[in-house]
């Protein structure tokens, strides 16, 4: 048994006590890296703090409060609305599926008075929350037997095939990919996942009659960009062309040609990754892959050290939410992976990523904060 | 509870092996990134500018083209048009109908509009109509607060301020046809012409210049951005033409007296050409606009021909215009001396051939200086029997015929002269001594243009070999005339025999006998001197020489002969010459003389009156011998005349 602090698991904490322990390090590599956002929202709209930077950044300011919220909320609450947060979010995916705007050819937005809510983002915290939850509850009895995936499987599969039916491809594999790496954290056995592999194998060309023509045409046109240089596999080459025209230090800030003249696509959501390495070069995007991978490894430590299993999976789980995030959208506007809708983390200008990443990162901080609280299979409150 | 279980441990574990897969995907990231940035850059760098940097050509501004005396005839005109800009308006629909109102477009123009605005990107201007008039303008500037997007742009197009007047010598200009494309870019800009005829093609290269470029950044949408360089171009040079523009005008309003005139009016010891009418005449501004396919079918089904510059292209038998040359021939070689005489009784036969006299009942005894003043065919008939078509024919070509002249614009035919070897090649049969007969009194095969003409009259009074050019390469005439004027080859023809000629043509329009009396110049300092001649259309058979059936307006005016008249002055120091022909104008008399001769005084008279020699006296020509007394007065010639 480590003992850390071992004092703050013997009673309750008090609010001054979480607030001291809020690992403000990680608030400021967050501040940092959504201030990189910023600058590039700015310098999309050619040096206008209008009309992207100002929104992003008042985002920001809000997303902070829950975010720290949900950071000092005892992590028992958490785990006993979990599956409520879980039954909520696959609620609002449905009700897009029903009635949902369409944007870019999909339906992933709903209207609550103003407000564009993306309930699939939401889905991605409550699928670890449930799932950490559940994985908790197992009996730890060496890897969980196969009868105790059955439910777990069911809380991905549903919300991954409701997305994918939006259609939504970048968020159904992002959630099937968190599933399947919670599985793993989870003590699943590999040969499992190699039956999955192969089970998904089997099922790929039932899989491929169900994409839409426009994702279909998405993964051709990965696989030879310049089959079609101005239809589909325009983006990712005019990608590529930004980003090799960067070069090492890149054209300077706001004089990155190929984003300012428009031939870069969606530069200030998905593409913003690209308007950094145009502008800032090589230098510039190591700079923020290095940001990103610190947060991952501060995200790591926290989950490692929480003596709950509900606190160390819903903490790497997140952890590795982000990765994903960062990593595709970054292998994407390279052209290493084909181009799905998936944005950079705290950079990308969009409102619902914004909350439901630092919604996250409340989340990862309360796992730091409640890492001595045991928490029962039930939720109750057990001291020591 | 227990913290180390064995959960614990597989989870550390994995969560270890998982955060080194995702440093592993992150090495791979930098290795891609260092892949497209570094290793890549040039690739992609290259890729960038190509994508962001156009280049445009500027189209220079074309030569304008100026008369002998400066005046312009074809320039650049700022034309105005309006246009819209679809994403500046709040309803495209509503703006064009409102400009509508104001210039009125049809319902169609307007669907075609809303069509066309919706496959072009929205920043590009639609053209709503091109060439607005002053008072279109004005309804449009006043409304322009009202309506956003609208806008009145300006561009250039090629301006003739006579209009039609001076079309055939000028030309025009057009877009460049599918053919003219060699390569060069600049062809290919949407408002680029080139000259399609006329010395606007002659010197198109001149007057186009060079293009200018302009480095352009532009964004995916070809939206300009910036101007990153800019090459200015070379305008056009600008052309001067011998012509005078007052001359052409004058010309030509005299030319529409008639259906369809050509005349050629020459500077004879320089040879500039002053005025080459040919009417009717078309709008050059037509072609620069772009011809609608019902105005083309109009034009090129026109019997008159406007499109073609008849005198130039014009092909005519010379008729009598020919036997001042058929008689230099006959000099030449001795056939023929001025003391020669010769009888006519109305008709020539050769074996069984009757050739007739256009004078019923003959003109009786004459030499032959009566005989060109009188026109007499039976003269001439026997006068080339005498000498012989090769002969004939080598003079033809001394004076001009047979071959183009070349002119210094595009267009010009050489017209016809027989000989035995022409004949044996294009119809495999010999020469007839019939043939050689009527080609004495320029019938038969023999074909001239106007130009060929007036040149014939230019090296007749200078005997030199004048040749007629449009485009004076020395630029505007100098105050007083050229100071070195060009020096031409002599004729080679004895001038004894040219003052003889010269002097039977004074007398032609002089005396009273003269087929051409009626048409003299009074004022005897303008006097010319000058040849009639009527070509034959229509073929006349027997029936028609004895029932005389030819008479004037009952022929129907496609079938009528042309009227020829060639002329010269002033008639004691030839400086200028003209030539006109009337296409079908028999009908008011039969002959030359009655149309086209007054055409030909009437533009001579103008010429002298406006010489600008005149001001400053130049070195006159070798004048010709002096006047003959008019003879006694004598009926006017007959209206069944057959070559005048």
């Amino acid at each position: 048994m480590t003992n850390l602090s071992p004092e703050i698991g013997r009673r309750e904490l008090t609010l001054a006590n979480k607030i001291r322990n809020l690992q403000w390090g990680l608030v400021l590599l967050i501040a940092l890296i959504s201030s990189v956002g910023f600058a590039m929202l700015y310098s999309a709209a050619n040096g206008n703090i209008s009309p992207w930077a100002s929104r992003q950044m008042s985002r920001f300011a809000i997303a902070l409060i829950p975010m720290i919220a949900a950071a000092l909320i005892d992590i028992r609450y958490w785990f006993r609305g979990a599956y409520w947060l879980y039954a909520g979010a696959l609620a609002l995916v449905v009700v897009v599926d029903l009635h949902g705007r369409t944007g870019l050819g999909a339906q992933r937005w709903i209207n609550l008075g103003g407000f564009q809510l993306q309930p699939s983002e939401m889905m991605k915290l409550a699928l670890v929350l449930a799932l950490a939850r559940y994985f908790h509850c197992v009996p730890d009895e060496g890897p969980p037997r196969l009868r105790y995936l059955l439910v777990p499987a069911g809380l991905i599969a549903v919300p991954t095939a409701l997305v994918l039916k939006q259609p939504d491809l970048g968020t159904a594999m992002t959630l099937l990919a968190a599933g399947a790496v919670l599985f793993y954290l989870a003590g699943v056995r590999l040969w499992l996942f190699g039956t999955g592999v192969l089970a998904a194998a089997a099922a790929a060309p039932f899989a491929w009659s169900v994409l839409r023509p426009y994702q279909k045409t998405r993964l051709l046109t990965f696989l030879n960009p310049e089959r079609d240089p101005l239809g589909a596999g325009y983006h990712i080459l005019q990608s590529k062309i930004a980003f090799g025209s960067g070069g090492l230090f890149g054209k300077g800030f706001l004089h990155g040609t190929q984003s300012h003249l428009s031939f870069l696509p969606e530069k200030q959501t998905d593409f913003i990754f690209t308007m950094i390495a145009e502008e800032l070069g090589l230098v510039g995007g190591l700079v923020l892959l290095s940001l990103y991978i610190l947060v991952l490894a501060y995200a790591f430590a926290i989950a490692l050290r929480s003596r709950s299993q509900f606190g160390r999976l819903l903490g790497l789980g997140i952890a590795v939410n982000f990765s994903l995030y960062a990593f595709i959208n970054m292998a994407m506007v390279m052209g290493l992976i084909p181009v799905v809708g998936v944005p950079l983390p705290l950079v990308s200008y969009g409102g619902t990523a914004m909350l439901t990443v630092m919604w996250g990162f409340g989340l990862l901080m309360n796992v730091g904060i409640h890492r001595d609280v045991l928490v029962s299979r039930f939720g109750q409150s057990r001291l020591g | 509870m227990p913290r180390d279980t064995q959960r614990d441990k597989l989870l550390t574990r994995r969560a270890i092996l998982l955060g080194g897969g995702q440093l592993a995907v992150a090495a791979a990231l930098v290795a891609r990134m260092y892949q497209l940035q570094v290793a890549d850059k040039a690739r992609y760098t290259l890729l960038s500018d190509e994508n962001r940097i156009n280049l445009r050509l500027l189209a220079p501004p074309r030569g304008r083209i100026f008369d002998r005396f400066g005046v312009a005839m074809a320039d650049n005109k700022h034309n105005f048009r309006v246009v819209v800009v679809p994403e500046d308006t709040s309803d495209l629909a509503a703006t064009l109908a409102a400009l509508g109102s104001l210039i009125g477009l049809s319902a169609d123009d307007r669907r075609r509009l809303l069509r066309q605005a919706r496959q072009q990107h929205a920043f590009i201007p639609l053209e709503v109509r091109g060439d607005l008039s002053w008072d279109e303008m004005a309804k449009i500037e006043v409304a322009i607060p009202e309506l956003a997007g609208v806008a009145i742009e300006q561009g250039l197009i090629r301006y003739y301020p006579d209009g039609a007047i001076a079309s055939h010598p000028l030309g025009y200009v057009g877009k460049p046809s599918q053919q003219d494309l060699n390569g060069n870019p600049l062809l290919e800009l949407p408002d680029f012409r080139i000259g399609k005829a006329g010395v606007e093609k002659a010197d198109d290269l001149q007057l186009r210049g060079t293009a200018g470029t302009s480095e352009v950044e532009v964004n995916a949408y070809g939206r300009v951005i910036r101007e990153l360089a800019r090459q200015p171009g070379q305008p056009g040079e600008d052309v001067t033409v011998g012509l005078d523009m007052a001359m052409q005008r004058f010309a030509m309003a005299r030319c529409a007296a008639e259906p369809s005139v050509s005349c050629a009016l020459l500077d004879a010891p320089t040879g500039d050409v002053l005025a080459l009418a040919s009417s009717p005449s078309y709008d050059p501004m037509l072609f620069s606009r772009g011809l609608t396919e019902a105005a083309w079918q109009e034009l090129a089904n026109d019997p008159r021909k406007p499109l073609i510059d008849k005198a130039i292209a014009g092909m005519y038998p010379p008729g009598s215009t020919f036997k001042p040359t058929v008689a230099l021939a006959a000099l030449a070689v001795g056939a023929l001396t001025p003391e020669t005489e010769i009888f006519c009784p109305g008709y020539l036969r050769l074996g069984n051939a009757l050739f007739h006299c256009w004078k019923h009942g003959g003109h009786g005894t004459l030499r032959l200086h009566e005989a060109i003043k009188e026109s007499c065919d039976v003269f001439f008939y026997e006068t080339a029997r005498r000498t012989g078509i090769d002969n004939i024919a080598a003079m033809a070509h001394r004076f001009g015929y047979g071959a183009p002249l070349g002119l210094d614009i595009p267009g010009e035919l050489g017209g016809l002269i027989p000989t035995r070897e022409w004949k044996r090649a294009r119809f495999g049969i010999p020469w007839q001594k019939g043939e050689t007969l009527i080609t004495g009194i320029g019938q038969g095969f023999v074909l001239v243009t106007p130009l060929q003409l007036a040149t014939m009259a230019a090296r007749l009074v200078t005997g030199r070999a004048i040749v007629p050019h449009v485009v004076r390469p020395q630029g505007r005439m100098p105050p007083g005339g050229d100071k070195a004027p060009p020096d031409f080859a002599p004729l080679d023809v004895s001038p004894e025999n040219i003052a003889l000629v010269i002097s039977a043509m004074i007398a032609v329009v002089n005396e009273p006998h003269g087929t051409a009396y009626h048409a003299r110049i009074k004022d005897s300092e303008y006097a010319m001197g000058g040849k009639t001649g009527t070509s034959q259309v229509h073929r006349i058979t027997a029936y028609d020489r004895e029932h005389h059936i030819l008479t004037g307006a009952k022929v129907p005016w496609k079938d009528r002969d042309h009227a020829l008249f060639v002329g010269f002055a002033p008639a004691y120091a030839p400086r200028y010459v003209a030539a006109a022909v009337v296409e079908h104008g028999g009908t008011q008399g039969g002959e030359g003389g009655a149309v086209a001769a007054p055409i030909v005084a009437d533009v001579l008279l103008e010429a002298q009156k406006r010489d600008p020699a005149r001001r400053v006296p130049l070195p006159a020509p070798a004048a010709p011998a002096p006047p003959t007394a008019p003879s006694a007065a004598a009926p006017p010639p007959s209206v069944i005349a057959r070559s005048g």
